[in-house]
């Protein structure tokens, strides 16, 4: 960590911000950041001026590095801002960081005539400066990344919320469309809503159909079973239909047993077993 | 003290040709044995056909209570009753699940009232039969 105690740095910042603003802005559009398909220059401008105004009051009171404190609030919450504004622009997460790294240039230049004649305190003062961009340039990655983590999560739980409806086919049955490939946390809340449907429905009969399952190895095809001898246990019995043939010859193929359960080639052999199960009868006029 | 509060029997109840318990606290070693005497007691005397064992009041079912039941079941079927164990809650299916216990020969229901259908759709099935013969 370099020395920060009387660092001209704050100094010199706000002496030369109009220039390094500038300069800054060009850097922008000279690495190629400044995309003018994504965003308006003058949104540029507006977040650049921003951005620098909050570093001048952030380091007013001298240098700190740790980007963490308070002091520093203001700044990260204009870093969060304008990192969600590049991530729902379609911005690379590299031009989004270089937004920051962009700003290196200018301040350099402004070091480099201000302490032409005393090598030693343009070093340290290009080290503090550097340390401190790269950190701030490190903190709109996270950003980013918490950005795009928070989109991945909500999918995946929409995908869930999605996957597994419990439809009501006739009064006390049940079905279970299953759609997509079984894994484990999937098969547990699959379990976990068939099981809540047959209490509220009061099913007696409990139609999974797999027609949308892909694949059924013995891990699917023990999630089922498991599923099936939770759902006897509540006093409903478990169907499933929708086997294809293909699965037929892999479940026989992998030498999976389905012992207690009915299994049905299609949902119409389904539904026909249970409504015999549970005795009603249709007749046509 | 709550020791003395603790009711040490379960009550069972007679409905028609059902007897009716209900599992409402944790089960202990000196209750249930008191309960096996008590229902053994009861079938021989009131020729009951059907045993309704509602537990939907547990919350938590370790693999002691699970042998329990199918012990029970197994006893009631020697007296000629048919045991139905109603009301398991999601959770405690998943448990019994997981731990292996899938309660084989042991009949179960949603609710009271369809354990009650359920044997008597027995009683009424075995009428028959024995009629035509």
């Amino acid at each position: 960590m370099p020395d920060s105690s009387g660092s001209n740095l704050p100094g010199l910042l706000s002496r030369y911000q109009d220039r390094i603003l500038t300069d800054w802005i060009a850097a922008q559009s000279d690495v190629g950041v400044l995309r003018a398909d994504l965003m308006r220059e003058a949104e540029i401008r507006r977040q650049s001026r921003s951005f620098l105004t909050h570093l001048i009051a952030a380091t007013k009171n001298g240098l700190n590095f740790d980007i963490e404190s308070d002091q520093w609030q203001d700044v990260r919450d204009m870093l969060t801002e304008v990192t969600n504004y590049r991530v729902d622009h379609g911005f690379t997460p590299t031009e989004t960081a270089t937004f920051i790294m962009a700003l290196k240039q200018p301040i350099f230049e402004c070091l480099r005539d201000q302490f032409k004649d005393d090598p030693n305190t343009l070093v340290n003062e290009a080290w503090s400066a550097t340390v401190l961009l790269d950190k701030l340039g490190l903190y709109t990655n996270d950003i980013y990344l918490r950005g795009r983590e928070d989109i991945i999560q909500r999918q995946q739980q929409e995908m869930l919320e999605l996957s597994t409806p419990v439809v009501q086919l006739w009064d006390r049955i049940v079905a279970l469309p299953l759609i997509g490939t079984l894994d484990s946390s999937r098969a547990q809340i699959v379990m976990e809503n068939l099981l809540e449907a047959v209490v509220e429905s009061k099913a007696e009969i409990v139609i999974i159909d797999i027609t949308g399952v892909p694949t059924v190895d013995t891990l699917v095809a023990q999630h089922l079973l498991k599923t099936a001898a939770a759902a006897k246990l509540m006093g409903a019995e478990c169907v499933i239909s929708g086997i294809r043939p293909q699965i037929a010859q892999t479940i026989v193929h992998l030498g999976v047993e389905l012992p207690q359960v009915a299994t049905k080639a299609d949902l119409q052999s389904a539904f026909a077993h249970a409504l015999k199960r549970t005795g009603v009868t249709f007749s046509s006029r | 003290m709550t020791h003395y509060l603790e009711p040490s029997r379960i009550p069972i109840f007679q409905i028609g040709d059902c007897l009716l318990l209900t599992i409402q606290v944790d089960l202990e070693d000196r209750m249930i044995m008191t309960l096996k005497d008590d229902l053994a007691e009861r079938i021989a005397k009131s020729h009951a056909k059907g045993v309704l064992i509602d537990i939907s009041a547990l919350d938590v079912v370790d693999s002691f209570i699970g042998r329990m039941l199918a012990n029970i079941s197994a006893i009631a079927r020697i007296l000629d009753a048919s045991t139905v164990i109603v009301g398991m809650r999601p959770a405690v299916a998943i448990t019994l699940v997981e731990l292996g216990m899938s309660l084989q020969g042991v009949r179960t229901a949603l609710d009271v009232d369809r354990g009650m259908e359920l044997i008597r759709r027995d009683t009424s099935e075995e009428a028959g039969r024995l009629h035509e013969a």
